[in-house]
């Protein structure tokens, strides 16, 4: 008998391949690296976006004042830089005497709560329904396209405030309703990805081998759709940071006692005209700061891992 | 075509349906709201022969069944602090926001059309780029915030504009004082739309039949106003009626910042009065109206690209 043929030398086949895997993942990751840095304006959402995350868990650390408790003393004092400014508040302080920064950095909590977890909840629901609808196709299809059809017919924040006018404002009110209200869009995605898939030859040779449906759904289909997911995803965080902070600002949202930048921007509504500016304008440039970081980072995300998607 | 009208507005009835069902279910969690109509001291046989009388004490899909019934003739209760037809109060209000909400449309349309056309055929350019960025922060910018911010510089500082309401009479007052509210609902759509625009053309440039029409010798203008931009187009009238429920759902948004007197300002202190039938008679009007204008953007669509009817 052949040498080569032996069984034994046959055992080196999976180690290649595990070898060859690394390879490929190394190479991949470098690709991704090398992709993120060629893109400027990515690199700069990466760096935002990280400088916020760490301001967040670093808070308490972080503020050098509490952000809740302010003494009336130093009520509306400008920005340090400015003439009349106190070095010991950088962006100035409210009308309550609360240092703006402080507030600033503790507000970055909520918009990235409830931005992440209102997504995650809002992404499992529609990609379970998304995946049930593509699959099985039929009546189960129509009974869920319709129900988007009609979550649709409603506008997003109308929705949003009819159900957190009758819930009440609160965090965890915040993310159900957000999340509730934002599976549609993976639904469709994730739908339209699996209808094509699932005529695919190697769906097809699962079904052949006796898999059962659940584990296609779930081993087979759904990586195959998590490209388009994740990308929804990066955009949809983008959108409900805005949510959140319209919901805030109308007082829907989180109770006031909590610092949110949206909450921020409309207790500095009444001082338009009498000119302290900088009591809206740092926490507003927060979330836009945020929320651009989010969509020039979805914005690559999707020419990177799919740029045919249109979204 | 005239198959196509019939089956698209059979389907809108369904979606009607639901949005109803879906309202109702949101005003179903408050609970009984008899307990809000009568006084503190009515006894309870008196509180009893009221909730008979309203149909409360029937089961909820009868209820729902009597709503509907009142809704289609333009029936939503009283508003339980002004004492008026709820149908009333939104209809006085109604105009303002239709009106605010279709500037900001023409808004849209007009500065996003031009961008993202400049954009394509410069691809890469500064023009482009700088187009591009102002998309990319238009996108990220809360409604709330942009409004907030020209309020401060050009009704507070340059006091070009009024600082808010709707003004009375004169054209020339109103129009001034719908340029600040339609700038700001407006932008966020210039911006997507721009985006749309630009890389939808792009796609179209590459295709055959444009460089047909170069190479017959056409200026670049007609290839590109004529042949290419038609086609782009497309797919940007299916997002206008979408754009639709943004531009209804951020008219709520905006109307709160300039006090405009249209049925967003009215939903948010029916809000904080819990006048529950005013919000939710608030909310069917305007979901219904994104209903029906996407009703007729699509009939339009379908008008425009003959394909559509045969589907």
């Amino acid at each position: 008998m052949d040498e080569r043929l032996k069984p034994e030398t046959a055992v080196g086949v999976p180690a290649l391949g595990r070898e060859l895997g690394a390879v490929a993942r190394r190479r991949a990751r470098s690709r991704l690296v090398s992709s993120l840095r060629a893109n400027g304006l990515a690199s700069f959402g990466v760096l935002v976006l990280l400088l916020v995350c760490l301001s967040a868990i670093f808070a308490d650390v972080l503020a050098p004042h509490n952000p809740r408790v302010g003494d009336l003393m130093d009520s509306k004092l400008p920005p340090a830089f400015l003439p009349g400014g106190d070095p010991r508040f950088i962006l100035g302080t409210d009308e309550l005497g609360r240092d703006i920064l402080s507030r600033v950095i503790h507000g970055s909590r909520i918009s990235l709560l409830v931005g992440f977890t209102a997504v995650a909840l809002a992404g499992f629901i529609g990609v379970v329904l998304g995946l049930v609808s593509g699959f099985y196709g039929g009546r189960i299809d129509d009974v869920i396209m319709r129900i988007a059809d009609i979550q649709l017919a409603v506008p997003f924040i109308l929705l949003a405030i009819a159900v957190l006018a009758v819930l009440g404002p609160g965090i965890q009110n915040l993310i159900l309703t957000l999340g509730v209200a934002g599976w549609v869009t993976y639904g469709r995605v994730v739908r339209g990805q699996v209808i094509s898939l699932r005529e695919k030859e190697f769906i097809e040779a699962a079904h052949c081998i006796g898999v059962p449906n659940l584990v296609i759904m779930f081993r087979h289909i759904l990586p195959n759709t998590l490209a388009a997911v994740i990308v929804v995803g990066s955009f949809a965080v983008a959108s409900t940071i805005l949510a959140e902070a319209a919901l805030s600002f109308l007082g829907l949202g989180v109770p006031p006692d909590i610092p949110t930048w949206g909450g921020m921007v409309a207790a500095g509504r009444d001082q338009i005209l009498t000119g302290q500016w900088w009591v809206y304008t740092f926490p507003g440039l927060a979330i836009m700061l945020t929320v651009l970081a989010i969509n020039a980072l979805g914005d690559w995300l999707r020419d990177y891992l799919d740029p045919r998607l249109k979204i | 075509m005239g198959v196509y009208i019939i089956r698209r507005l059979l389907q809108t009835i369904p979606v009607l349906l639901g949005v109803t069902a879906l309202v109702y279910f949101i005003l179903f969690q408050t609970g009984d709201p008899t307990f809000l109509m009568v006084s503190t001291d009515a006894s309870r046989e008196e509180v009893e022969r009221i909730r008979r009388e309203l149909g409360f004490d029937q089961p909820w899909y009868i209820q729902y069944l009597q709503f509907l019934g009142r809704a289609v003739r333009g029936d939503f209760g009283v508003s339980l602090r002004q004492g008026q037809p709820v149908f009333d109060l939104i209809l006085e209000r109604y105009p303002a926001t239709l009106e605010l909400t279709f500037a900001a449309m023409f808004i849209a349309l007009a500065l996003a059309l031009p961008l993202g056309v400049i954009s394509a055929t410069r691809r890469n350019s500064a023009v482009d780029n700088l187009a591009m960025a102002f998309a990319l922060v238009g996108q990220s910018t809360p409604v709330f915030f942009l409004g907030i911010m020209l309020l401060f510089v050009f009704g507070g500082l340059l006091g070009w504009f009024p600082i808010g309401g709707r003004g009375r009479g004169e054209p020339i007052d109103e129009l001034r004082h719908l340029v600040l509210p339609a700038i700001t609902l407006g932008t966020f759509s210039v911006a997507r739309n721009a985006r749309l625009v630009r890389s939808t053309l792009l796609e179209v440039l590459g295709q055959d039949y444009v460089r047909t029409a170069r190479a017959k010798g056409l200026t670049e203008r007609v290839v590109i106003w004529h042949h290419a931009l038609k086609n782009a187009l497309i797919p940007v009238v299916t997002v206008v009626g979408l754009e639709f429920g943004t531009l209804l759902g951020g008219a709520v948004i905006t109307e709160t910042v300039f006090a405009w007197p249209g049925v967003g300002s009215l939903v948010i202190k029916a809000i904080g009065q819990k006048d529950f039938p005013v919000v939710v008679g608030t909310v069917t009007i305007l979901s219904a109206s994104f209903v029906l204008i996407n009703l007729v953007v699509d009939l339009l669509y379908g008008y425009l690209d003959p394909r559509v009817r045969y589907r």
